[in-house]
């Protein structure tokens, strides 16, 4: 589904990705490990079109469209999703309007009718309740006085209403305790099928304790260094990145 | 003085047939006004208070004037469907500047008086004469000293002592008819002690063209504990220019609300002054501005703090776009003495294009000692994370650029003290963001032709 060639990338004219090449089929959890400021949170954005970041080389491939070109809502359409490190808070626009604009938007690409007052409400609660969000949540402004779990669960949340066919998780890990990590793991896994694929950014193994991957990717320096299965997770919980940093021969 | 002289000329020329057509206690002001015009001079873009509207440029034009009072040929009723829902109001017309006398009026509670400024002040002159230009200080302003020259009618509302009006009044402002006008309104309000009221003043225009001018100034007494709201919603033609002073006298623990919303207009400058007079008093002055295209909105706003233990809150926000220009100046005055007083104001406005232009001026003069005071002013453009996050979600930039719009202004709406005023409002708002309304839609006003 997914098929990155050579991705080069700038932001204010300093290029963190130098060559990323990566290909994700659907049913598969890949998971992208790598230190501090080695070009992983920069990846998801430029998948999803954030326009801070320039692309200079390379080429994406989503179910053979070229997604580089696409807006970032019409990769939304198309079935990309970015669970975002850190969710942006919207005063004034409540959970209940964003989910419906955004549902009926993808609606509105596919050529469907917008969904009617009561099937949305019922699509609301029936997807709340993946991971266990709080009605009161809904009803109140996206993210805005949410702790660091709710604004996690509720990333989830919307990637349940969504159901994009291929998630990018960044660092959905980061800011939650034990309870929160388990409700947004569960929820990731019950939403996984054989026609989605998941890319799991992380720093920590914890994560891939609960969500287990089939890949496991190492970036440094902008570029992937090493792949493997999910036994390099462990590798790399036990002996750092120092290891691979020597393999590269720069220790 | 161009500009100015042909108004006086006028004056002198026609002023028996201004005061046949109007009423004693309106006329009697009339050489006072005539006094401070010719002892002055309209204020240009030089003078502090008037950088961003060019005075002599709207009083410039040789507008007509109806002094005869010829009734346009209107059917306002029929015409003017603004059902605002679940608003049940009384509904009261000035076509032009000139009262609308309809006959199917409601019943309305002993002693409260609704109706054209003119024929109550035939009918009443103590009551008008008591509050009619008292409010409104005509000699630091002239353009408020033209309007009493030229005046002839208008819109008064009187509630007795005690008596709670629960039904919100609306007057609606009909301007049309193809002729290029001068209007010159009125507007008073006295709400005695402990009086309860609710005005919705909406100014309607249609885009045909022609250049009209319309002079307002509002008089609003607010007696001892009185609870008066004043809204304003204009929604003008873009070649309507708009001058409107409102001025507020407040006693002792009365509570008073102004809110100021331009959805659409031409130019416009809209003056406020409020005057704690009492303590204990209470104002909440906020209003909105959605303005693109060439549009233009001036706000000043002027509080007058001069008795102990009175509290104000103040909140403008803008919306510009396009090559719009808003300007916001405010003025808090904390006078000697005004102890325990409470004042806070904020101006916060979006350039939503990168050639808008937004001017604030918030001002705080303060001489007493115990006070709590507070300004604050930002310009901004639109959150682009948010815009982001939005759109990653598959919202569209549009839907994402309205709905933050939107959003920014939920906070002057959420002042509204009529719920079903506010829900319309919503969907005016949200319209006016998304380009659908170049007339209120469930108005299908018309000024016929004959």
């Amino acid at each position: 589904m997914l098929q990155i060639k050579d991705l080069h990338a700038n932001i204010n004219g300093k290029e963190i990705l130098k060559g990323i090449n990566l290909t994700v089929r659907p049913g598969e959890v890949h998971a992208i490990m790598g230190p501090n400021g080695s070009g992983k949170s920069t990846l998801s954005s430029v998948l999803t079109g954030n326009p801070a970041y320039e692309v200079t080389q390379g080429s994406v491939e989503f179910y053979g469209k070229d997604l580089l070109a696409l807006s970032p809502e019409d990769r939304s359409h198309e079935g990309l999703f970015l669970s975002f490190q850190y969710p942006v808070e919207i005063p004034g626009v409540s959970m209940v309007n964003f989910m419906r604009a955004a549902i009926n938007e993808l609606r509105k690409y596919r050529g469907e009718e917008p969904m009617s007052a009561t099937e949305f409400l019922k699509l609301m609660r029936e997807k709340r309740a993946i991971v266990e969000l709080d009605n009161k949540l809904a009803s109140r402004s996206v993210n805005e006085g949410f702790s660091g779990g709710e604004k996690k669960r509720n990333e989830i949340f919307q990637m349940a209403m969504l159901e994009p066919r291929l998630s990018i998780l960044d660092e959905t890990d980061s800011g939650l305790d034990i309870d929160a990590l388990r409700i947004v793991a569960e929820g990731v896994n019950k939403l996984k099928n054989e026609n989605n694929a998941t890319i799991v950014i992380t720093h920590y193994q914890r994560l891939l304790d609960y969500i287990a991957p089939d890949y496991v990717h190492v970036l440094y320096k902008g570029r992937i260094v090493k792949s493997g299965g999910p036994e390099l997770a462990l590798e790399l919980e036990e002996k750092g990145y120092d290891w691979i940093k020597k393999e590269l021969g720069e220790i | 003085m161009q500009a100015l002289q042909q108004y006086i000329d006028l004056y002198k020329e026609h002023h028996e047939v201004i005061d046949k057509h109007s009423a004693r206690v309106l006329n009697a002001l009339r050489p006072e006004a005539l006094r401070c015009i010719e002892s002055c001079e309209l204020p240009t873009t030089k003078h502090e208070d008037y950088q961003h509207t060019d005075l002599v440029a709207m009083y410039a034009p040789d507008y007509g004037l109806n002094i005869t009072r010829i009734e346009l040929p209107t059917q306002p009723q029929e015409a003017f469907r603004c059902d605002v829902p679940n608003l049940s109001t009384q509904l009261y017309f000035l076509v032009g500047d000139n009262f609308y006398r309809n006959n199917r009026n409601k019943e309305l509670p002993d002693g409260v008086l609704v109706g054209s400024l003119r024929d109550m002040a035939e009918a009443h002159p103590e009551l008008v004469a008591r509050c009619y230009g008292k409010i409104a200080d005509m000699s630091k302003d002239v353009t408020v000293a033209l309007n009493t020259l030229l005046a002839q009618d208008g819109f008064f509302l009187y509630i007795p002592k005690g008596v709670v009006l629960d039904k919100p009044i609306q007057l609606v402002n009909i301007i049309g008819g193809g002729v290029s006008m001068m209007h010159n309104r009125r507007i008073l309000v006295v709400a005695e002690e402990g009086a309860q009221a609710k005005l919705l003043v909406c100014d309607h225009s249609e885009e045909d063209g022609i250049t009209q001018l319309i002079s307002q100034v509002t008089e609003i007494w607010a007696g001892k504990g009185a609870v008066v709201d004043y809204y304003s919603l204009e929604e003008n033609a873009t070649c309507v220019q708009r001058i409107s002073s409102t001025y507020v006298h407040q006693e002792a623990d009365s509570n008073v609300l102004v809110n100021g919303i331009t959805l659409r207009n031409g130019t416009t400058r809209d003056n406020y002054h409020i005057a704690l007079e009492g303590e204990g008093a209470e104002a909440q002055l906020c209003g909105m501005a959605i303005a693109d295209g060439d549009k233009r909105v001036d706000v000043y706003t002027h509080i007058d703090h001069s008795k102990a233990h009175c509290n104000s809150n103040e909140l403008f926000k803008y919306v510009l776009d396009d090559n719009a220009i808003g300007s916001f100046a405010g003025r808090i005055l904390v006078r000697e003495g005004s102890q325990k007083t409470e004042a806070y104001q904020s101006n916060k406005n979006l350039c939503a294009s990168t050639t808008a232009h937004m001017y604030t001026k918030p001002q705080l003069e303060i001489y007493a000692d115990d006070v709590k005071c507070s300004h604050g002013a930002t310009v901004g453009q639109l959150d682009q994370q948010a815009l982001f996050y939005m759109r990653t979600r598959g919202i569209s930039e549009s839907e994402a650029r309205m709905l933050l719009q939107f959003a920014f202004m939920s906070d002057v709406i959420e002042n509204v003290r009529l719920d079903a005023l506010k829900d319309r409002l919503r969907q005016l708002v949200e319209k006016r963001f998304r380009g659908e309304l170049s007339q209120c839609q469930q108005c299908a006003m018309r000024t016929q032709k004959q």
